[in-house]
């Protein structure tokens, strides 16, 4: 992709007659940094989806990447992923043919093909698993996702507002146990399907939200596997630097540029809660907080909040340009802490309640991303 | 007369030191060979010389410890590697991403003698995610007879429980006899892909481990030496000849951790930033009570990529061979012919060596460099200083100022005033601290586990580890009474429903001298 076609791309809306694309194995860097900043910090390292879907692109050849509106109206969409813990998805590997049976499952449920799969999630490690399943099963990956970014649970998704049922919820793992979760409401499934991860030792795979193409027209955010890719191609390209990259590419702020200095976590109820301290490196004696829970919910300085969910928080390798977990967060990196907007729909006082940030516990509520301090007023020398 | 002294050998890119230090670690003599292509060679000279310069009694060395590139050298060159027969224990799952899948082709031909994965494995739980299914092992076994010389075994979360491993290990040995057996545990930490591309790393390697075992012997037999022998392992602690054999694998990559062991040693400083400056690169890095700061990111060997524990480095194409020309400076250098063809000795190439000279930092050399060659000599030094400025600073771990030990034979490279810098340390004897860092070295033992625990049991948790790294520790080699803690690490998993936690232990003591 040239430079021209990557800088059009983003910055309107996706165009939803972009051109049909496929993603071979030569993609899955790009796409996999373009995950990981999606990823606000969270949603797990997307290597091991680039070696799962290698292996799969490599025997059965590249993945058409398809919009919505290129298939039929009436086709049944199956959108899926990992779920549980990341550190457990690396070691306990998938068998590969776990994507076959969330299919078959969902067929025999609904009694319907499934046409096209979808990521429920772009950000971290869930933007590249189905992407593997699509390849073994010879379907088209679809080019959005339920989050466009990453967040811990169920009913932070998309067609959760849009009021698509959760249910029914599939779950196997590499056994192929299978388990179909009926329920009522997405609060219910959400709450069996993390006790039953726990069964599955520890991560499983699952499909939900099941629903035809014209209700994903309107239920998911467009566009999002091609934001990863022409994100991460962008990031590949030699010379440039890799924040500036992003502030360009996704109309990112860069909330500061530095040293972490701080790095304190700890596990609470199933996620791990802390914070980091970043330093900026112009010897203004600027810190920006972060608020970390799994992913980076809030960037926070002088007690202003600067960023926060649902907004997409990221960490970047100042040198690699790499995005970094929070995971993986330690004192001594230099970085650059970028914020970009996440999809629209997060912002409506629906989205926020479910994914705002009061619904992670935080007391302040959504505050739209500032800009550099420069041009908030405060006080600069120069 | 007291038999109570120790030998260290260290390889490096440039030269190979040898130093002898007496029990109380004082250093008693010196000497530096040239490393040559076979490493081997090197090693004899420089034992040759060490023993010179030693003068009587060398009879009184007890102990020998060599830090080698050996195995390095014969992942890169993919050179005397033998034939591993790659099990894996996890089926139904990890099939997506088989054994081998990330190897460089040309390294999995040089070292594949089959490949299977079976059923069986762990969960993170402790529970099984599969029966260990021994047949299909014992039959692949079989298959490999007469192609394999090497067995790597490798079961999901073995660092939970080993238990399928070790049934594996024992149908192996009874299938193919007396051959070597790497199991996954006992090299690598969480990451089932890197931890089984290290242990087939490691398996593919025992036949250089015995090579290396057998001619240092030889080399020391040659002075009617016979010291207990021990290897520097990738952290900068010793592991028992015996134990080294096992997992050669631990010492690809310990040149960097010996020298910043041996600048602790030479400076008395445990807590500083390290700068070792060779001929041809520099690396920085940092010490935190004694021991080198470890990164987390996965290392990369021969294009294979691994998991290891290793220093976290800033490295840069500087050292006081660095060829002075038109372009960047570095990588080119004049390496071990820098007494021939620096300008100072009379050559006819600008090296830093010379623009150091020329800007009065060190005297070296028959000769200052010509005049002509001063404006580019100082421009050099000056791009030289601000490059070596901003690898100090982006090694840091740490903010605030700290201060700086300088080792290694182009250490006058370093200006005496650096950003960030408390204080420049440029201790006696630094050009073979990294030998030293050999000599001192003590002898470690490192476990990793995933704990999943409700409140109140993270302190049994972590207990339990520590008291597994301090006897391995001890098993390997280490003063039962003199063994302590020197790190532990907890990350919580994140997105679990009950806590856990990734739990590291590290315990450490000198030799156990008998």
């Amino acid at each position: 992709m040239t430079e021209r076609q990557a800088r059009g791309r983003h910055s309107a809306a996706p165009d939803p007659r972009a051109e049909r694309r496929s993603i071979a194995v030569d993609d899955l860097p790009a796409l996999a940094r373009g995950c990981a900043v999606m990823g606000a910090g969270g949603g797990g390292d997307p290597q091991v989806g680039v070696l799962m879907a290698r292996e799969a692109l490599q025997q059965h050849g590249p993945v058409p990447l398809v919009g919505l509106d290129d298939l039929p109206a009436d086709g049944l969409v199956m959108p899926c992923g990992l779920v549980g813990a990341p550190t457990i998805a690396i070691e306990k590997l998938q068998n590969g043919g776990e994507g076959a049976r969330l299919v078959a499952e969902t067929e025999t449920l609904t009694g319907r093909p499934v046409v096209a799969i979808m990521p429920f999630e772009i950000g971290g490690s869930n933007g590249l698993i189905p992407l593997n399943w699509a390849a073994r099963l010879g379907l088209p990956y679809v080019d959005a996702d339920g989050m466009g970014r990453a967040f811990p649970t169920l009913p932070q998704m998309t067609m959760n507002l849009a009021g698509v049922p959760s249910s029914p919820c599939v779950m196997t793992d590499e056994r192929l146990n299978t388990l179909v979760i009926r329920t009522g409401c997405v609060e219910w499934t959400e709450r069996l399907l993390r006790t039953s991860t726990a069964a599955f030792g520890g991560a499983a795979v699952a499909a939900l939200y099941l629903m035809d193409v014209a209700t994903a027209r309107r239920a998911t955010v467009p566009g999002s596997v091609s934001r990863a890719l022409d994100l991460g191609t962008a990031l590949s390209r030699n010379g440039d630097d890799p924040i500036d990259t992003v502030v360009d590419e996704l109309a990112a702020v860069e909330l500061i540029r530095g040293k972490v200095i701080d790095v304190e976590r700890e596990t609470a109820g199933g996620s791990v809660r802390g914070s980091a301290i970043v330093e900026d490196n112009t010897g203004e004696g600027r810190l920006l907080r972060l608020e970390i829970q799994n992913e980076n919910l809030a960037a926070l300085e002088d007690g202003e909040v600067r960023a926060c969910v649902p907004d997409v928080i990221t960490v970047i390798d100042a040198r690699t340009g790499e995005p970094i977990v929070t995971e993986r967060l330690r004192y001594g990196q230099r970085v650059g802490v970028i914020a970009f907007p996440g999809p629209e729909v997060w912002r409506t006082p629906e989205g926020l309640a479910v994914a705002g940030p009061g619904a992670f516990g935080l007391r302040f509520p959504y505050t739209p991303i500032a800009p550099a301090p420069v041009d908030t007023g405060a006080v600069r020398a120069s | 007369m007291r038999a109570d002294l120790r030998l260290g050998i260290d390889v490096g890119g440039t030269n190979t030191d040898a130093v002898v230090v007496d029990r109380d670690d004082v250093l008693l003599a010196k000497a530096k060979a040239p490393t040559t292509p076979d490493v081997t060679t090197g090693i004899a000279a420089s034992i040759e010389a060490v023993l010179a310069a030693l003068g009587p009694a060398p009879g009184r060395i007890t102990h020998a410890m060599l830090g080698t590139t050996h195995a390095a050298n014969a992942v890169v060159a993919r050179s005397g590697l033998r034939r591993v027969a790659v099990l894996r224990i996890g089926g139904p799952a990890t099939h997506a991403v088989p054994p081998l899948a990330t190897f460089p082709p040309d390294l999995r031909a040089a070292v594949s003698a089959g490949e299977t994965v079976v059923g069986g494995g762990i969960e993170f739980d402790g529970t099984e995610v599969a029966p260990f299914d021994a047949e299909t092992a014992a039959r692949f076994f079989s298959d490999v007879a007469g192609r394999a010389d090497a067995v790597a075994i490798t079961s999901v979360f073995s660092a939970v429980s080993d238990r399928h491993e070790l049934a594996a290990e024992a149908i192996a040995r009874s299938v193919l006899g007396d051959v070597h057996v790497s199991l996954s545990h006992e090299v690598g930490s969480i990451g089932l892909v890197e931890r089984e591309n290290a242990t087939v790393l490691n398996a593919a390697l025992a036949g250089v481990a015995e090579t290396v075992a057998q001619s240092f012997g030889e080399a020391l037999e040659r002075h009617d030496l016979h010291p207990a022998r021990y290897f520097t392992q990738n952290d900068g602690t010793l592991m028992e000849r015996e134990y080294a054999l096992r997992y050669p694998v631990l010492t690809i990559g310990c040149g960097p951790a010996n020298s910043m062991r041996g600048a602790a040693h030479v400076s008395g400083v445990r807590d500083a930033l390290v700068a070792d400056v060779g001929g041809t690169s520099t690396e920085v890095g940092v010490l935190i009570n004694g021991f080198p700061v470890e990164t987390g990111d996965p290392v990369g060997i021969g294009g294979v990529r691994t998991n290891f524990r290793m220093p976290g480095l800033v490295t840069l194409p500087l050292g006081g061979g660095t060829v002075v020309g038109d372009g960047a400076l570095g990588p080119h250098s004049v390496g071990y012919r820098l007494t021939e063809s620096a300008l100072a000795f009379g050559g006819s190439t600008p090296t830093l060596t010379d623009a150091a000279v020329s800007g009065g930092r060190v005297d070296v050399g028959r000769t200052r460099p010509a005049a002509r060659h001063r404006g580019a000599l100082a421009e050099a030094l000056a791009r030289s200083d601000a490059m070596l400025a901003e690898a100090i600073d982006q090694a840091k771990v740490v903010r605030g100022e700290q201060p700086l030990i300088v080792v290694g034979g182009g250490g006058f490279l370093v200006p005496d005033d650096v950003p960030g810098v408390s204080e420049i340390l440029r201790p006696p004897d630094h050009e073979v601290a990294n030998a030293l860092g050999a000599a001192i070295g003590q002898v470690s033992g490192q476990v990793e586990r995933i704990v999943r625990f409700r409140a109140g049991g993270r302190a049994a948790a972590i207990e339990e580890a520590c008291e597994s790294a301090r006897l391995q520790a001890v098993r390997a080699g280490a003063d039962p009474e003199r063994t302590e803690i020197v790190d532990i690490e907890e990350v919580p998993l994140a997105y679990l429903t009950d806590p856990a936690m990734r739990i590291r232990a590290k315990a450490a003591g000198p030799l156990r001298l008998t």
